[in-house]
């Protein structure tokens, strides 16, 4: 046996933009083992629910996360109106979704960015996140903000989309599209992706769920499961097939995050050819009393919300598992056996939001 | 000694922020606002950075590693702080794992508001970051040529 020693990664560390540290294990070149340590960037954002009234949290809830914001606002609003049954109107219902989706695009763009990024193909990085940017001007036209733009409150959303914004979503839903087109092609083809990523953390079905991986790590190992076919919102109208891939390596997971931005496009379409007019928002009264467990499919995999209300304007207990945190375990048993050199690259490719993880 | 201050590289460190500052820090080296221009490059190593970016609040753990990279970087450098939460713990302030700003751990010189802080405000930041390391290296270098003298 070669000689063990200790390689620290992290917590700053130019590959990640966010803090998180890991202790490799390394017999030459090769890790054998990997001891995460994290917290960061824990704040103790639960605990504040018991500081902040039910209806003002939203806007801490979708501060867990600045990439999925509007995923943790969605999923504390439907889980508080599911206690106090509210039924929201149905334009709202699209217009989550709507923003929902667009925010999918804008993680898994930003995603490749960073995977180009870590591979060092940094016109790669740079082209993906030119893309991104069309996005996120969507977001600054229909709500003012570009990262956290804060529309969902207790009861719909706060703000309504014209019919010109509507359009114009579609319009650049198409122009994306084409321009994501030479961008598929290079990830999925050119031969320095392909050598940096074919065969690399192989993980097999099994694996996958026995150690706890959700979304498109999970669904690249050939796992069918999403959680958007579980209705909330206005999925329940959309047609969703998840995009599986069978190999299980770090191409595969990055082949169905391709997929699924390519689905959003479809989906956002379908979406506004089918918003109805009407209300947008139902007024609230009263406490939320009782107790709601619900799942969202988040950019990064499945998210859990409970909430439990006692009757007054302070919640009892929010608690939040996000995906990244039942990703950490399959990213330990990817990394056992793979070079020191791939060690960024394998990380992620889970997509680790270590803000959401540590909350 | 104006070659530096010309060119500065710059490091990013995340506090403890929700990661909307540190995509739109991100954001800022990309195409669409291109802080390059200024010949700024976004490095990851301490020892050669010049304008050090934090975003969001400090917390208990984050601390001695944001001192740790202060004490990293060379003199003369510059702290930007990026963010409602760099600046005053923001959203956050009243967790129990926040102790405020980054202004309770290092000097800060530059501030950022925004929620999430927007790149042409984080440019501006940056530049004037620039400016101020600019009078910086100035004072830095008179004292040294006084030391010498002495």
């Amino acid at each position: 046996m070669a000689k063990r020693s200790i390689v620290p990664f992290g917590p700053q560390h130019p590959v990640l933009p966010e803090p998180v540290h890991l202790d490799l294990v390394l017999e030459d070149e090769t890790v054998v083992g990997a001891i995460p340590n994290i917290g960061f960037v824990h704040r103790g954002l639960e605990k504040l629910v018991e500081l902040k009234d039910f209806k003002s949290y939203v806007y801490i809830a979708e501060r867990v996360c600045g990439i999925c914001s509007c995923g943790h606002g969605i999923g504390y609003c439907e889980s508080v109106e599911h206690v106090m049954e509210v039924e929201i109107p149905e334009r709202a219902k699209y217009l989550r979704t709507i923003w929902m989706e667009m925010s999918r695009i804008h993680s898994h763009l930003l995603w490749m960015g960073l995977l180009a990024d870590a591979m060092g193909f940094e016109s790669l990085f740079m082209e993906s996140w030119r893309l991104r940017e069309k996005v996120l001007d969507l977001f600054d036209l229909t709500t003012g903000g570009r990262i956290i733009f804060s529309v969902n409150c207790v009861g719909g959303v706060l703000k309504d989309m014209t019919a010109e914004m509507l359009q114009e979503i579609e319009r650049t839903m198409g122009e994306m599209e084409k321009a994501f087109k030479p961008l598929e092609e290079t990830f999925l083809g050119e031969y320095t992706v392909l050598s940096r990523l074919k065969g690399l953390g192989k993980m097999g079905p099994e694996q996958a769920v026995l150690s706890g991986a959700v979304g498109p790590t999970l669904r690249a190992s050939g796992i069918r499961y999403d959680a958007r076919k579980l209705g909330y919102c206005a999925y329940k109208d959309l047609d969703i097939e998840p995009v599986i891939d069978t190999e299980g390596d770090a191409y595969a997971r990055c082949k169905v995050r391709m997929g699924e931005v390519r689905q959003s496009f479809d989906l956002i379409c379908q979406l506004v050819a089918k918003i109805p007019e009407g209300p947008i928002s139902v007024p609230v009264k009263g406490n939320p009393k009782g107790e709601y467990f619900m799942r969202i499919e988040q950019p990064r995999g499945e998210a859990v919300y409970y909430v439990k209300g006692n009757g007054t304007k302070f919640l009892d207990r929010f608690r939040l598992r996000t995906p990244t945190t039942s990703n950490i375990p399959p990213m330990l048993d990817m990394l056992k056996g793979c070079q020191l050199a791939d060690v960024p690259l394998l990380i992620l490719t889970i997509d680790p939001c270590i803000s959401c993880t540590e909350r | 000694m104006g070659k530096l201050a010309r060119s500065p590289w710059l490091l990013h460190y995340d506090g403890s922020s929700c990661n909307g500052c540190d995509i739109e820090v991100l954001d800022c080296l990309t195409p669409r606002y291109d802080l390059e221009r200024f010949g700024i490059i976004n490095t990851g190593d301490p020892f050669q950075a010049d304008i050090f970016l934090i975003t969001g609040g400090i917390n208990s753990q984050s601390e001695q590693v944001v001192k740790q990279i202060y004490s990293q970087m060379p003199e003369p450098k510059v702290v930007v702080a990026v963010g409602i939460c760099a600046c005053t713990g923001g959203v956050f302030k009243e967790c129990y794992n926040i102790k405020g700003g980054v202004d309770t751990v290092i000097p800060v010189d530059i501030y950022v508001p925004g929620c999430a802080a927007r790149p042409e405000s984080i440019i501006d930041g940056v530049v004037k970051a620039m400016e101020l390391l600019r009078t910086k290296q100035e004072e830095f270098s008179r004292r040294k040529k006084e030391k010498k003298q002495a």
